[in-house]
């Protein structure tokens, strides 16, 4: 399971998300207001909307679209209309880098 | 063990069911009167989609629910507790949901009955299947499903005029100022629009104004809103009044029945009576009714929210929007705008926001959580384009 740089931390302010593309999927890398940095599948369950464009506030990320959230934490959808959760992937800060490990 | 029964299987009926489901009730019965599986409605006034078409199942699961496709109900019996179908079959139940929905207004002008009406897939398709290239259509009426078909028929390359009786679009749940710029970006893809425009007939090929109008008509699409499906719950009199009167538990006059979605008119604690008619308050109706027909405390505390995809531009409303409230505008990219109104003492009340999808959802999706937790934030901060107002959330 490598580990993959996703961007230097800097580029990632706290309390925003941003996309992040890497073979031919997509993920959403966040980092909260209390710098803490998590990662989930980047498109929401319900629409295929992606995640990098919703509302992050605390450990929730809200999709714009439709108005589903889910725990950035753990994935699990917290609000209809997703009933799906996403899956959710480790992340590190590494040389000043965040990294992500997917398979 | 409780025997649930619903009557209709659009997003209030099937949340409901879903909902009852995941609490574990196993004798749960949807009446739907359409021979095919529940879909969403909310794709048909849209541009299909290219890899899923116009329809689309509503993604819950079902097992363990008795759906009756195809069956429509003719009358309920209270005393009994049945519902009796259109084939004479008597359903017996304990908890009954009325979630009937609503039916689209026909026009009142001679050869109305010519204009489709657009509700379920089978009118989608029946519009779809007459939509030739360089076709001329003519809608009646622009409201959101008004302006969201005019884009969907303008793409397919229909000439498209839209009738309105009122001068704006979007008179009765859309700010004026981002109503009127939604229409500009459906000038500036060729949609005709004529507003104050009194309808005389619709005839063969072409539809008439009181003025003296003629326009040509290969296709007539009537939009002018809807009337809740009312019919069983005032033959079992029930109290009807503009929908199936419930209170904030969804109960109806019959403790024994219960009603959501685009029939109920909802004493909700934060507006008073108010029938809503949206997906996500069908939703979130169906979801309760779930929890209340069970016996569990619950009110309807959701706030009222929609969107409208319409060409490249997003429109979502929260809240319930008042002209006359005191409002701040906030620049949202070019041509984005949002429009926060304030309640009279200050907390914000309501917000729309009309630009490109992710800033308007990640804008509204905002402003929801601040009505919720009744946040007071300065106007200068609410029109700063900068501004971040999430701190706002954790004040006091």
């Amino acid at each position: 399971m490598p580990w993959i740089t996703v961007c230097p931390l800097d580029e990632l302010p706290r309390g925003s998300v941003r996309r992040f593309d890497h073979g031919g999927r997509t993920w959403a890398v966040y980092r909260t207001a209390t710098d803490e940095l998590f990662c989930t599948d980047g498109l929401c369950t319900h629409e295929a909307v992606h995640l990098a464009d919703g509302l992050l506030v605390d450990y929730e990320i809200e999709c714009p679209k439709h108005a589903g959230v889910f725990d950035i934490r753990t994935g699990e959808a917290l609000r209809l209309p997703p009933c799906v959760d996403l899956e959710t992937w480790p992340v590190r800060l590494h040389d000043g880098r965040i990294e992500i490990e997917i398979d | 063990m409780t025997r649930y029964v619903i009557v209709g299987a659009g997003e209030a009926g099937i949340r409901a069911a879903a909902s009852l489901r995941a609490a574990g009730e196993r004798e749960i019965v949807v009446l739907s009167a359409e021979p095919i599986a529940p879909y969403e409605r909310p794709p048909l006034s849209k541009p299909p989609d290219p890899d899923r078409g116009l329809l689309r199942p509503i993604g819950v699961d079902l097992s363990g629910v008795e759906l009756r496709l195809g069956c429509s109900a003719r009358a309920i019996d209270r005393r009994a507790r049945t519902v009796e179908l259109a084939t004479g079959e008597r359903i017996p139940y304990d908890r009954l949901l009325l979630a009937t929905g609503a039916k689209q207004r026909r026009l009142a002008c001679p050869g109305g009955d010519r204009a489709l009406l657009l509700r379920s897939s089978d009118d989608a398709r029946a519009i779809h299947a007459r939509a030739e290239p360089g076709a001329r259509a003519v809608i009646v009426g622009a409201g959101l499903i008004g302006l969201e078909l005019a884009a969907t028929l303008r793409v397919r390359g229909l000439e498209v005029c839209v009738v309105e009786l009122a001068a704006r679009a979007l008179g009765r749940a859309v700010p004026a100022e981002l109503a009127e710029r939604l229409v500009e970006r459906h000038r500036a893809e060729g949609v005709l629009f004529l507003f104050g425009a009194r309808l005389e007939a619709v005839e063969a090929g072409a539809v008439r104004l009181a003025d003296g109008t003629r326009l040509p008509a290969d296709l007539v699409v009537a939009a002018i809103g809807v009337e809740p499906a009312t019919e069983l719950a005032e033959a079992a009199d029930l109290a009807c009044a503009n929908g199936i009167l419930v209170d904030s538990s969804l109960r109806t006059s019959d403790p024994a029945i219960f009603a959501a979605g685009d029939c109920a008119a909802v004493d909700h604690p934060r507006y008073g009576r108010v029938r809503f008619e949206s997906w996500r308050m069908a939703g979130e109706q169906g979801r309760l009714a779930g929890r209340t027909m069970r016996g569990e405390a619950g009110e309807l505390t959701a706030l009222p929210w929609f969107w409208s995809d319409q060409w490249d531009l997003s429109l979502q409303v929260v809240g319930r929007c008042d002209p006359q409230r005191q409002a701040v505008l906030r620049a949202l990219g070019s041509p984005g705008l949002v429009r926060f109104e304030l309640d009279p003492t200050g907390g914000l009340a309501a917000a729309a926001a009309l630009g490109p999808a992710g800033p308007v959802g990640r804008a509204i999706r905002l402003v929801e959580r601040l009505i919720e937790r009744g946040a007071v934030v300065p106007p200068s901060t609410l029109a700063d384009p900068e501004a971040d107002l999430r701190p706002f959330l954790r004040a006091p």
